[in-house]
């Protein structure tokens, strides 16, 4: 399978402090695929995946080097226009949040943020996306409830309707489905599936089942170090490196 | 085993007792105002201004003091809101959480807080005599605010520490700036919380006498304009207090009746508005 790529990553380091949490990371992220970044606890995966939103920013004394290509442009550069890549990018954090108020809000919020005023097009997107993330019939009734009493499950739908609604090229998955029940998780995996027709999507999971039944192309990280990546077949099924071997056969973890 | 019981008991017995001690004091404290004060208190009171000889017991009441203290707490707590607003939303949002920055000004509240309302009234008496104020409901106005600015800050400090950063991150990674996520966000979260605070701080400015004593000043007249003298409750009580009179010293008590009413008021609304607003509140 070829790929083409959309978030080219080039010698990335980040630091926290004096401690390296990633070093020279070089991977291409393919376009319009699953990429699924696995490894143990502790081993630089949400930092990698923070780092491409610059999340990674808010933290105290981090320092990032390296480059990261998205549409020609270097991510992370200092001087770059945070929110304009922000925006490019939707994120699923491991508990969803959402903002505290109503679900319409929710999903108008990065619209309006971004200047969309006209009441027909931000209902428009709020019904767009919220049946995009299927969560539309469950919540017509009461789109101007507040959005904290839906269960953790729809949360975790509406937060994906929100991120949608900004119309980003790329998706971010923190551990997307770890807060939540089987039958919720399943439903964010089918939606994974179907956006990957239009999205770049991006997942960390420690779920190497969950990994196995989603990803395109695997990214292998262990303490800060890009240990090995690939397409999934190739990964799962004839890794090269033996700390991938282990990791997959379940001796590290 | 038996000496874990019985220290069980004794601290049991030691908290009921130091609450019981609070709950009574709150009591006695009522009681004696609405005894003393309820037999003074009458329609006039509350309608009428001080009239000549009012304070050797003739007749008048206390609406200018009321709606003294009414403006001169308002415009102190919509001065200290908005200065308390940007302080602390700068402190969370802006500065590091944990830059020296930060722990300073946090550090500096705490001192301010315990600074006494009378050195308040003195440095805002020195502020007054730099711009060319008289004493006025304006003077008092400053004064009061710097009064309740640290404690207002401080407990709004407290509720917006307390919105989680996966929030921020929610809003910033939608490509929303830090003052988009401070105005929306954390103000819809840390709503309850921060009305909680105003209004603390507002039934704190009402109460206040010694900060206002020679910046506002006093008058026997509704108050009218920002740059002339207004009179507070709390100087209408000390004043009538001082009194020889007997009648006049009930007055006093009905005075702080009526003060006492207002700020039972305030809580009540505080309340209201705080369960009205928790229903968008992300746990």
């Amino acid at each position: 399978m070829e790929f083409k790529s959309h978030i080219s990553v080039q010698d990335l380091s980040v630091f926290y402090g004096t401690e390296a949490a990633l070093r020279d990371i070089n991977v291409d992220i393919p376009d319009r695929r699953i990429t699924a970044i696995i490894g143990p606890s502790g081993c630089g995966k949400s930092t990698l995946l923070r780092s491409f939103n610059r999340l990674v920013d808010s933290v105290d004394g981090v320092r990032v080097s390296g480059r990261g290509l998205v549409d020609g442009e270097d991510v992370f550069n200092p001087r770059a226009d945070v929110t304009q890549i922000r925006k490019k990018m939707g994120l699923l954090s491991q508990r969803p949040f959402p903002l505290p108020m109503s679900i319409y809000d929710n999903v108008a919020y990065g619209p309006r943020i971004h200047g969309i005023r006209k009441k027909a097009e931000l209902d428009r997107r709020v019904e767009h996306y919220l049946r995009q993330s299927s969560l539309w019939e469950e919540v017509k009734d009461r789109l101007h409830s507040p959005a904290s009493r839906l269960s953790v499950g729809q949360q975790q739908r509406l937060c994906l309707a929100r991120g949608l609604a900004v119309e980003p090229e790329i998706i971010l998955g923190d551990e997307p489905t770890s807060a939540l029940d089987p039958v919720s998780s399943q439903r964010i995996e089918q939606r994974f599936l179907e956006l990957k027709q239009n999205y770049t999507i991006v997942i960390v999971t420690h779920i190497l089942r969950q990994a196995m039944r989603l990803a395109d192309y695997v990214v292998f990280l262990y303490l800060g170090e890009l240990i090995e990546h690939g397409p999934a077949e190739e990964v799962f099924n004839h890794p090269q490196e033996i700390r991938t071997r282990e990791y997959i056969k379940g001796t590290i973890s | 085993m038996r000496a874990t019981r019985i220290e069980e008991a004794v601290f049991r017995v030691l908290m009921t007792i130091s609450t019981l001690a609070i709950l009574s004091a709150l009591i006695v404290i009522l009681c004696s105002v609405l005894l003393k004060g309820l037999p003074a208190l009458n329609l006039s009171m509350i309608t009428q201004t001080p009239k000549g000889g009012y304070y050797l017991g003739r007749e008048g009441g206390i609406l200018n003091a009321i709606l003294g203290s009414l403006y001169l707490a308002g415009g102190a707590t919509v001065l200290a809101i908005v200065l308390s607003l940007c302080v602390v939303l700068y402190v969370n949002v802006y500065a590091h959480n944990r830059s020296r920055l930060a722990a300073f000004t946090r550090f500096s509240f705490d001192v301010l807080w315990g600074v006494p309302s009378i050195v308040y009234g003195a440095f805002g008496f020195t502020i007054m005599v730099f711009l060319g104020l008289r004493t006025s409901l304006l003077g008092g106005i400053i004064a009061v605010a710097l009064l309740i600015l640290p404690m207002m800050c401080r407990a709004m400090d407290e509720v917006i520490r307390m919105v989680p950063s996966e929030l921020y991150d929610a809003s910033y990674s939608l490509g929303a700036t830090r003052l988009e996520t401070a105005l929306t966000v954390v103000v819809r979260q840390a709503l309850p919380g921060i009305l909680t605070a105003v209004l603390i701080s507002f039934g704190r400015g009402i109460g206040d006498a010694a900060s206002v004593i020679f910046t506002a000043g006093f008058t026997d007249s509704i108050p009218y304009s920002l740059l002339r003298p207004a009179a507070t409750l709390p100087l209408a009580i000390f004043f009538q207090l001082g009194t020889p009179i007997p009648e006049v010293q009930e007055r006093a008590y009905a005075s702080a009746l009526i003060l006492t009413v207002i700020i039972l008021m305030i809580c009540a609304v505080s309340r209201i508005l705080t369960r009205r607003y928790t229903k968008h509140i992300v746990k």
